[in-house]
């Protein structure tokens, strides 16, 4: 009687240990409140921490912004970058839980396995290659950096196109809409695993490698030609 | 390049030092050892070169006619390979072999230069169709040199700038988006960017595509004169770089403003960025001017419509943009 009473207290103490909510909660007070403020509300610039509210911003950005290692940052000024998560992936879940109840949209289920990689490769080059070149190997804009994406999961993708994430504008479901996001995420999937038919990818970075090797191998090939072809019979 | 030169100083050798005959060399042994005439060899060099020359004057009417890019480079690459083959065979048909074991004399003193003048000689006496060969040659550089420069016709006042002033924005016309959908205000939420046509217009023209953004109104400061372009924060402007007629495909849309860099449309060419927020106003990159923007005003049913025609002329300067 008196082991089960202790068995029961016990497993009471435990439950908000397991429970997905409470402990959401709690770690949102250990890492997130000093610069989200509390329930979400944002933080003003003009003290030491200061950021965005969460409120509205849903599970969507919260999933994309954990999983991909980009919060927490030490400070709202700092460019967030693909990092590992300090958090244990219970702990995203939980955290992820907790900011979506302050309202906002879901974490988004892409199947990429539905899309069409040439419609994505069109799409790509019309909307994400400007800053994150057409092989997807990231590049730079005027105030930061655009990622790579070669170790972007679909859903991390799906994310990104909505939230719009650090500099990067998001796109509406008029803009964009889910069927074409799938297109978009199974093009990145082959640029996440490139077939090179030339043997020779030379680090997908694009026409200035590509033509540098080209202008030293045909440069090459050329003064092999102009030797012959410029040396003299024997008289 | 050294030999041309080398034939340029004979030539001037041959008229200065014409009055100055009597003095030639004692006719002996030849400097340069004969060669047997090849006028099969001469009539393929003349044969090609007339290619290179019709290849060049293809070049000017491709350029007249609307210039292909494709067809431009395929005629000029052909010219210079034609050129190319002409100087194979010419080296190993025509230039009669020598051994130099010194080096050629300067053409200052007259005996010098009459030997100069008699190597020159020798050089073309296998040759039985000299003249034709001049022609060619004559020919075919002078339609290169004038392919060449054919593209400075376009710097000039004497062609139609016209389409470079058309402009089908004006009072009432909707905004369309790439499939031809009628853009609403509501469409255009914060941090996202769109790219908009005139309806019906010719969506190639150089004034049809824009960007429209919606800016914070409290972040908005443009120009006294363009208080009521931007109903509700949206604003619109060239999609044509006025740098170098890229398309501004990028949007600095910064997700939490105070820390960031502020918004801004840029470039993706050469980074030129223009601050949507004051009108255009170039912030960073090699831009000259700012984008032309567009006055914008909503329908009766929230549809974007034009007030009237861009700030300023559309895309990179030319001489006829008076700013």
């Amino acid at each position: 009687m008196t082991r089960a009473l202790v068995f029961l207290i016990l497993l009471a103490l435990a439950l908000p240990a397991l429970g997905g909510a409470q402990s959401g909660a709690d770690l949102y007070l250990q890492s997130c409140v000093s610069c989200h403020g509390v329930g979400g509300a944002g933080v003003s610039p003009g003290g030491k921490h200061f950021g965005p509210p969460l409120q509205g911003v849903g599970a969507q950005a919260a999933d994309f912004y954990l999983r991909t290692g980009y919060m927490p940052v030490q400070e709202a000024s700092q460019e967030p970058v693909r990092k590992a998560s300090p958090f244990s992936d219970a702990e995203i879940r939980a955290l992820v839980r907790y900011i979506g109840s302050f309202g906002g949209p879901p974490v988004p289920k892409p199947q990429p396995e539905r899309g069409n990689p040439s419609e994505g490769m069109q799409l790509f080059t019309q909307n994400c290659a400007g800053c994150h070149q057409v092989a997807a190997q990231g590049g730079l804009v005027v105030g930061g950096t655009a990622p790579r994406l070669n170790r972007s999961t679909p859903t991390e993708i799906a994310e990104a196109i909505r939230v719009g994430p650090y500099l990067m504008p998001r796109f509406t479901e008029r803009q964009l809409n889910d069927r074409q996001v799938d297109s978009i995420i199974r093009y990145v999937q082959v640029t996440q695993n490139p077939e090179d038919r030339g043997g020779w990818g030379i680090s997908h970075l694009g026409p200035i490698p590509e033509g540098l090797i080209a202008w030293l191998l045909a440069g090459s090939v050329l003064v092999g030609v102009a030797a012959v072809i410029g040396g003299r019979r024997p008289t | 390049m050294r030999r041309a030169a080398r034939w340029l100083i004979a030539g001037l050798v041959l008229l200065l030092g014409r009055g100055e005959r009597q003095r030639q060399l004692p006719p002996g042994e030849p400097v340069v050892e004969g060669m047997q005439p090849s006028p099969g060899a001469e009539l393929v060099v003349a044969g090609l070169l007339g290619l290179s020359a019709l290849l060049a004057i293809a070049f000017i009417v491709v350029y007249a006619g609307g210039a292909n890019t494709q067809l431009l480079g395929l005629a000029l690459g052909l010219c210079f390979a034609t050129l190319a083959v002409v100087s194979v065979v010419t080296a190993f048909r025509l230039t009669p072999p020598e051994e130099a074991e010194e080096p050629y004399p300067e053409p200052s003193h007259p005996f010098e230069a009459a030997e100069i003048e008699q190597i020159a000689d020798e050089s073309r006496r296998h040759l039985t169709r000299g003249k034709l060969l001049g022609l060619a040659a004559g020919g075919a550089g002078t339609a290169l040199a004038l392919a060449v420069i054919t593209p400075l016709v376009s710097l000039g006042p004497v062609f139609d700038t016209s389409r470079l002033r058309r402009e089908p924005w004006r009072r009432g016309v909707k905004l369309v988006d790439e499939q031809g959908r009628v853009l609403h205000a509501d469409d255009i939420e914060l941090n996202t960017l769109h790219t908009a046509f005139p309806e019906g217009a010719n969506p190639d023209d150089i004034a049809s595509p824009i960007v429209v953004v919606r800016v914070e109104p409290a972040r908005l400061d443009l120009p006294e004169d363009r208080r009521d372009w931007a109903p509700g924060g949206i604003v619109a402007y060239s999609k044509i770089c006025t740098h170098a007629a890229c398309a501004v495909a990028l949007y600095r849309a910064p997700h939490f403003q105070p820390s960031r860099p502020r918004p801004a449309l840029v470039c993706p060419c050469h980074y030129s960025t223009f601050d949507p927020a004051t009108g255009g106003t170039v912030l960073f990159g090699p831009a000259g001017r700012p984008l032309p923007q567009l006055p914008l005003s909503v329908g009766p049913k929230g549809e974007l419509i034009a007030l009237g025609a861009f700030s300023g002329p559309v895309g990179p300067s030319w001489s006829g943009v008076r700013e």
